[in-house]
């Protein structure tokens, strides 16, 4: 039970697939300036990721090796056609802002990395823990780098104002990608200075 | 003297390992040293005796930046007091008010630089980094006179700790913290550094006709199709006047006069490298002759001679370009370090209509580019000597 747990906890902080593995930072450098986009992404991607992770280790005995990127591609892509379709279909304006990156999904780092990683290796079920474990960690990374790249960069949280412009100056590096580029940065020395500390060492 | 050196003597064992205030020993090694000889010192094996380090080079930079520091006091207060039509202000006045303006954005910078120098020295237990001395005063220099205090402090907190000290302190740095500080604002708060900011002002005291816009930026909103003299005389002023400085801008870097002053202080203490400014110098003129050439917009019509004492370049080519750390290291490399700065600069107000100045992005490009250059450099030399063997 235990190490089943770890499967979901272990990709939120000690291997995290953003800070740590440092996969998948192109989205979450684009659609980082609002939360809402944020949270729709992340979303977004966890879903695909559990689900072609499930679909991969189904077919883990059938794919032969030589082919495996193909066939794995090919189950991204289908998934990603899918969620993009149903955003625009039901969230039309927040797929619009998110613009190519749901597209984008089938070259994001972590989706290819987790099937070839681990859903190859292992039965259906771990692998759709596997998929929801480091679909939240990078939803954590990227609603972090959301929440202070908007309220420091607008001033508002989920679009309420949280900072009033009367007094706040928004900092408007923030909502460009540099911004992000130095927070990233920032959380990933956090992490590695104070939370993963033995990890390092390990090294 | 003498006594001050006793007193030092006296608390030092303080400082020394185990002593009670031991966890800020960097603070007492950075003022002993500051004032003294460091204490530690060579004893044997061939070492070069001489009383050049980090230290005095840093002082040697912040002499040489005193005539632009000057000039930007006088030029602050004149152009408040020409903008507030304040009858018969002299020399004294222009100073006072120009002393009102610039120390309370050099004392934020000093201090708030200071704070994190001395933070980090303290938690990684090494003495204070000399570094700050130089860019905690040349970022003042480069921003506008009107700057809020609060973002000086930001500014050159983003400078120090992301520019600097995350790379491991002075000496490690990428690229040049006080650019990299003035670049932060300038994208961070676009307001306060572009646009009417150049004349500290109250708001609705000023007479009407000053605009307070920078040759370069009226340069650049001219219609297309103006020849260079149109270009010129609407620049509305004159060579002269851009070359001794008596005009609105960031507050050290109008006069080109005081920079060349500093230049000649920095190459005759063997501080500043005179290849980078000379090739800064010949990659600006040839890119604006070409300019002239091809171009058809009113800011590629310019002489290339105006381009030379336009915007930040005398100061940027002098002070920011020739930064030991953030430079090409080999000759060649320096060559083509400076070169590309002059190129970009030109390309950069020339043909990117949204920055009528590029001397700072073109330097902070280049110090990324320049351990590319240094490596390319030593690769040919390696490859060539090869050869020869």
């Amino acid at each position: 039970m235990a190490k089943t747990r770890k499967i979901i906890t272990d990709p939120l902080s000690d291997n995290n697939p953003v800070t740590w593995q440092v996969l998948g930072v192109c989205s979450a450098l684009a659609v980082t300036t609002q939360v809402s986009t944020a949270v729709v992404m992340s979303l977004a991607l966890t879903t695909v990721l559990c689900f072609s992770n499930v679909v991969i280790s189904m077919l883990r005995n059938l794919i032969p090796n030589k082919i495996r990127m193909i066939v794995e591609l090919c189950v991204i892509a289908t998934l990603v056609i899918l969620a993009d379709q149903i955003l625009r279909a039901f969230l039309y304006d927040i797929s619009k802002q998110l613009s190519v990156f749901v597209g984008l999904i089938i070259t994001n780092c972590i989706v290819m990395g987790r099937a070839e990683a681990y859903a190859l290796q292992n039965p259906p079920f771990k692998s759709f823990l596997d998929g929801i474990g480091n679909g939240l960690g990078y939803s954590v990374v990227l609603i972090a780098v959301a929440s202070l790249r908007e309220l420091l960069g607008s001033g508002t949280w989920f679009g309420i104002t949280i900072l009033d412009t009367s007094w706040y100056t928004g900092n408007t590096l923030m909502l460009l990608p540099p911004g992000a580029f130095v927070i990233i940065g920032l959380l990933i020395w956090l992490q590695r200075t104070f939370i993963s500390k033995t990890l390092r060492e390990e090294d | 003297m003498k006594l001050l050196l006793k007193f030092h003597d006296s608390i030092r064992p303080l400082f020394e390992k185990g002593g009670k205030l031991e966890k800020v020993a960097p603070l007492f090694d950075a003022a002993d040293t500051f004032a003294f000889t460091p204490a530690e010192q060579t004893h044997r094996g061939a070492h070069v005796r001489d009383a050049i380090d980090i230290k005095r080079v840093m002082v040697t930079v912040i002499y040489a930046l005193l005539p632009c520091f000057f000039f930007g006091v006088w030029n602050a207060g004149h152009q408040y007091n020409m903008a507030h039509a304040i009858a018969g202000a002299g020399f004294v006045a222009d100073m006072l008010r120009g002393l009102i303006i610039v120390l309370p954005i050099v004392f934020v910078s000093y201090a708030v630089g200071g704070f994190w120098e001395v933070l980090f020295a303290c938690v990684r237990k090494h003495p204070i980094n000399e570094g700050l001395l130089v860019s905690g005063f040349l970022f003042p220099l480069v921003l506008p006179p009107t700057i809020p205090l609060w973002q000086v402090a930001v500014g050159i907190t983003f400078g120090i700790v992301i520019g600097k000290e995350i790379f491991g302190g002075t000496g490690m740095n990428v690229v040049n913290p006080a650019l990299l500080s003035r670049a932060f604002l300038f994208f961070a708060y676009a307001k306060s550094m572009t646009g009417s900011v150049w004349i500290a002002s109250h708001g609705d005291q000023v007479v009407d006709a000053v605009t307070g816009a920078t040759p370069l930026g009226i340069l650049s909103a001219m219609p297309e199709g103006a020849t260079a003299a149109e270009a010129i005389a609407s620049g509305q002023v004159s060579f002269m006047q851009m070359f001794l400085g008596t005009m609105p801008g960031s507050i050290g870097e109008t006069s080109t006069l005081a920079c060349l002053i500093g230049a000649v202080m920095l190459l005759l203490a063997g501080v500043g490298s005179w290849r980078i400014m000379l090739a800064c110098v010949i990659g600006l003129l040839s890119t604006a002759a070409l300019a002239n050439v091809f171009g058809s917009s009113p800011m590629s019509q310019i002489p290339p001679h105006y381009h030379l004492v336009a915007g930040g370049f005398a100061f940027g080519a002098i002070f920011m370009a020739t930064d030991p750390v953030s430079a090409a290291a080999t000759n060649a490399g320096k060559w083509i370090y400076g070169f590309l700065i002059g190129m970009l600069i030109i390309i950069v107000r020339v043909l990117n209509a949204g920055f009528p100045e590029g001397v700072m992005l073109s330097i902070l490009f280049m110090n990324l580019m320049a351990p590319l250059i240094d490596s390319f450099v030593v690769d040919h030399h390696i490859r060539r000597r090869l050869k020869r063997a």
